[in-house]
């Protein structure tokens, strides 16, 4: 009951902060989309990290840690910071320029402007809300999963859970998901961008501090850093997995196995494993490591078997950079780069993204190789329960346990309120606005027209989350992938003159139907990797960029007074 | 008015791009930085403050003056 209280009193927080966000509300659409151009660098910073960052930040790079090693922090973190930051500087701020100069308030608007093409917009937009809404039902689902074990045992009569009986009286997924898409949809429908922006920088210290707090619990609980950096899986001479240490729960410290558990082998041919053809400390290094561990069933006691690779194959770990380029075409950070209040407030965004990174990775990526030493073996499905089975384990506090979920929360619903609210801005702007005449809507039913949209996605979205699979999280690879295949089409729009209105139908025509191919190839979500681990989206990324070019070396170039407004130095 | 130089920014990303690429640490699994840290994990954290410093530094040599110009023009 404890840490349903401490999320409880945080959702209140979050409330009351909307609410107060709200009188800051100038009465405007631009104020409500963008709130007036009026946000600062801190504000910019923590609204952007806080969008960018999902409830993978915490969860998600703990289990995969846990998975494959410290090789994802290189994989998806430090590449990331670097990219991102590149995007935030080179797209963000010219797309702030035009957004301010022009009032572009979605990227549709930039893009039609930019191509002379009413129906780039119509092409666009669906293909935007599609890969947008699995984002939202992956943070509505996996807010749910993340209360449901922490909630454990608090309602047995209300909440029987027959589904799941090893967490009978948690918070059901549909009652959380209802009161996350509730709060959110409060403070996003009071504050509009100015209510996501606090909320956004409110939820992005909590998580981020949450994530700093369980490290240096969890690393004092284990004897030190040293001492914890000792506990991880090992593979010995005969090529056992072994696990050196335990977790005792009686004397509440860590325990020499000796000799060592054996939770599993490495896969090899021969009597014996060849030195040098496999990694000692396998989550110490990205050496592909292959090894088959075994899981035991706590309710019948069956032990079974599973494979597992450890380790970062080298073409994966090379073009996995295609995926972060996605946050170049995500069109609720576009709207974000858009409350901006100068240039100039960019500046902090930039360089502080890829050391907030670190922060919050560095910690999640040990916790996650630490614990393989912990915990036992669990398949890759069930890894992103990582973080809260360790804190339960080593911690032990229901207080930390209630402020870390109110992290991973808040990491989700920071991504959330940026989703639904760009949704209804583009619905309002590039649809029903679009073709209109500048009075044909008054401020004030612009607003209406705006949240009326907000509140029919949020119900939409809550609906589906209801009946959507719940390996959703799946998606999450193949929506960053869709985006990164889309990013040729805003890079070259911004830097290359003679990309022409042929040329970025092409490019978005190529990129959609080289990723629906991989996507069908992977049976519709699953984990695709192509020969030597090539993801997917390098080769969508190719396919669309080669389309766009040919195409637009092939077409007449944009007319002289497209190119003067969108090339200063024309 | 300055213009930014943009050529250096692709440079010094590219070669960032290429440094990230640490086949050098890839089979390290001994050595620890003080103590706890494995050195493929160091590195790419050193990697994340060298991101933050070069993107620091970019946009004192390659600030879009032209572009903050053009925004705060009237239409």
């Amino acid at each position: 009951m404890t840490p349903l209280i401490v999320i409880v009193c945080y959702l209140g927080l979050l409330l009351a902060l909307g609410i107060l966000s709200s009188r800051s509300f100038r009465g405007t659409s631009k104020d409500y989309f963008v709130a007036s151009h009026s946000i600062g660098p801190f504000l910019l910073l923590m609204s952007v990290f806080g969008t960018t960052m999902t409830a993978f930040a915490l969860v998600g790079s703990t289990g995969k840690a846990f998975e494959r090693g410290i090789g994802v922090y290189g994989l998806m973190a430090s590449i990331s910071g670097l990219v991102h930051a590149a995007v935030f500087f080179l797209i963000g701020i010219r797309l702030w320029v035009f957004g301010k100069k022009y009032g572009y308030v979605t990227q549709i608007q930039y893009f039609r402007a930019r191509f002379e093409s009413s129906g780039i917009g119509y092409l666009l937009f669906p293909i935007l809300v599609l890969l947008v809404i699995p984002y939202l039902l992956i943070g509505i689902i996996g807010a749910g999963k993340t209360l449901l074990p922490v909630t454990a045992g608090a309602f047995p009569d209300l909440f029987p859970n027959l589904a799941t009986p090893q967490w009978a009286g948690g918070i059901p997924v549909w009652l959380t998901g209802l009161v996350i898409c509730g709060v959110v949809l409060t403070y996003v429908f009071m504050g509009g961008s100015r209510g996501a922006a606090w909320a956004n920088t409110f939820q992005t210290l909590v998580f981020m501090v949450m994530g700093v707090v369980a490290f240096v619990l969890i690393a004092k609980n284990l004897g030190g850093l040293e001492n914890a950096s000792k506990v991880t899986i090992q593979i010995n001479e005969k090529g056992q997995v072994v696990q050196p240490y335990r977790w005792d729960n009686a004397s509440k410290e860590l325990v020499e196995n000796n000799p060592p558990k054996v939770v599993g082998k490495l896969v090899f041919e021969g009597e014996s494993p060849e030195p040098g053809t496999y990694s000692p400390r396998p989550l110490l290094s990205r050496t592909v490591t292959e090894v088959e561990l075994n899981s035991k069933n706590p309710k019948t006691g069956e032990i079974t078997s599973f494979k597992r690779e450890y380790g970062i194959p080298p073409w994966m770990f090379a073009t996995y950079l295609f995926i972060p380029l996605s946050v170049g075409m995500f069109p609720h950070l576009f709207q974000h780069w858009l409350t901006a209040k100068s240039a100039k407030a960019f500046k902090l965004t930039v360089i502080a993204h890829p050391l907030f990174i670190l922060i919050v990775w560095v910690p999640c990526v040990l916790i996650g190789i630490w614990a393989t030493g912990i915990l036992p073996p669990l398949d890759p499905s069930k890894v992103s329960g990582v973080l809260g089975q360790i804190v339960g384990n080593v911690i032990e506090s229901q207080v930390l346990s209630g402020f870390l979920t109110a992290g991973v929360l808040a990491a989700i619903m920071s991504s959330l309120d940026s989703q639904f609210l760009c949704l209804g801005t583009m619905f309002t702007n590039d649809i029903v606005l679009h073709n209109k005449p500048q009075d044909r809507y008054s401020d004030r039913q612009i607003i209406f027209i705006a949240r009326s949209f907000i509140v029919v996605i949020v119900a939409l979205t809550y609906l589906v989350s209801l009946k959507a699979p719940q390996n959703v999280f799946d998606l999450a690879v193949w929506c960053f992938s869709g985006f990164g295949a889309l990013f040729p089409l805003i890079f070259a729009a911004l830097y290359w003159k003679r990309t022409t209105k042929a040329g970025a139908y092409a490019c978005i025509l190529a990129a959609v139907a080289s990723w629906f191919y991989y996507f069908a190839m992977s049976d519709y979500g699953k984990e695709l990797v192509l020969g030597p681990g090539i993801m997917p989206v390098a080769v969508c990324f190719l396919i669309s960029s080669a389309a766009l070019v040919i195409v637009s070396l092939m077409t007449p170039p944009p007319s002289e007074a497209t190119l003067r407004k969108f090339f200063p130095n024309h | 008015m300055k213009k930014p130089n943009y050529a250096i920014i692709w440079i010094g990303t590219l070669l960032l791009i290429c440094l990230h690429q640490d086949s050098w640490f890839w089979d390290d699994h001994q050595t620890l930085i003080f103590g706890f840290l494995p050195v493929g994990l160091a590195y790419h954290a050193a990697f994340s403050i060298v991101a933050a410093i070069w993107w620091g530094l970019a946009m004192v040599f390659a600030w879009p003056h032209d572009l903050e110009a053009l925004a705060e023009e009237e239409n």
